[in-house]
């Protein structure tokens, strides 16, 4: 039982290294800036989850005791790391991509980069409804 | 009367969890803390978010969440394919407008995470108006199957979840 919990984690050791080397490959090797920055956001996320699998496995079995940090970790990474890549591809469009390069969207308006008072929190979102919704609740 | 002590309950109950997880001690000590922080937290924030989330569906997040993690495992896959054995010559990147159905604004928000955490695909922009995606795929041959997959895949289920 023992070599298989042993063979688990190294496995999953060498995973994580093998995806985090593919990230850092990527962001290397990927011709330009909107290309690289898919290798860093994905290969990268796994190869730290397996690492923190690992982690959770070796501290509950060989050590006995139950942590459940790692799992905080992940989720900060799955949040953050969308929100990074969002901000580098949006300073990337305002560089390099004018607005005939990139497809239309399927409104009216521009892309919000494109575009100096967008407000995409407000209007005909659901927000407007929500406020008001509440404030009937408070009402009654 | 409730709202005012609880403005978003969802929110102090993860503030609450993500406490106790990170203080590591299943201990009476760290819960009492930990609903202090989930009480404070939301209270302290409420004017800079006034609406309360909506969630229409919770039961359906376990679903989404496992479809989503599958996706994240295989998407890394593919990537790692991409990267080691695809010549850059053959690549081909493209980007894709989705037209999105949903309205509320956390909806979109983790549409767009997890676009961005999914197969070779990457959220770039959000249309002024809010009405729409620009999406990057690292290599698609054919943008009109990504943006299908995306609505029929992920936005159909936060579609149940959140409104």
């Amino acid at each position: 039982m023992e070599l298989v919990w042993d063979i688990l984690i190294s496995a999953l050791l060498v995973i994580g290294g093998i995806f985090g080397f593919v990230g850092s490959l990527g962001l290397v090797k990927l011709p330009d800036p909107m290309t690289r920055l898919h290798a860093p956001t994905k290969a990268a996320s796994l190869g730290v989850g397996s690492v923190l699998i690992a982690s959770m496995l070796w501290f509950g079995v060989k050590q006995g005791e139950v942590t459940l940090h790692e799992l905080m970790i992940t989720v900060f990474i799955f949040l953050t790391a969308p929100i990074t890549a969002h901000f580098i591809a949006k300073a990337n469009i305002f560089r390099d991509w004018p607005a005939e390069k990139l497809p239309r969207p399927s409104g009216d308006g521009e892309w919000a980069v494109h575009q100096a008072d967008a407000d995409t929190s407000r209007g005909e979102l659901s927000v407007e409804r929500d406020l008001a919704e509440q404030a009937e609740d408070d009402r009654a | 009367m409730i709202r005012k002590f609880l403005p978003h309950p969802y929110l102090t109950l993860i503030l609450a969890i993500v406490w106790l997880l990170l203080a590591n001690a299943y201990t009476i000590n760290s819960l009492v803390f930990a609903i202090l922080v989930g009480l404070v937290i939301p209270w302290i924030t409420a004017p800079y978010w006034p609406a309360r989330a909506r969630v229409a569906n919770p039961l359906k997040i376990a679903e989404y969440a496992l479809v989503v993690l599958w996706d994240i495992v295989m998407a890394n896959i593919t990537v790692a394919r991409i990267v080691l054995f695809m010549p850059n010559a053959k690549l081909q990147p493209a980007w894709v407008t989705v037209p999105l159905d949903l309205i509320s604004p956390e909806a979109i928000t983790v549409l767009s995470g997890t676009i961005t955490m999914t197969p070779g695909t990457l959220t770039a922009e959000l249309a002024a108006d809010g009405h729409s995606l620009l999406v990057h795929c690292l290599h698609a041959p054919d943008p009109d199957e990504v943006r299908d997959e995306i609505k029929t895949r992920y936005e159909a289920r936060l579609k149940e979840i959140f409104e």
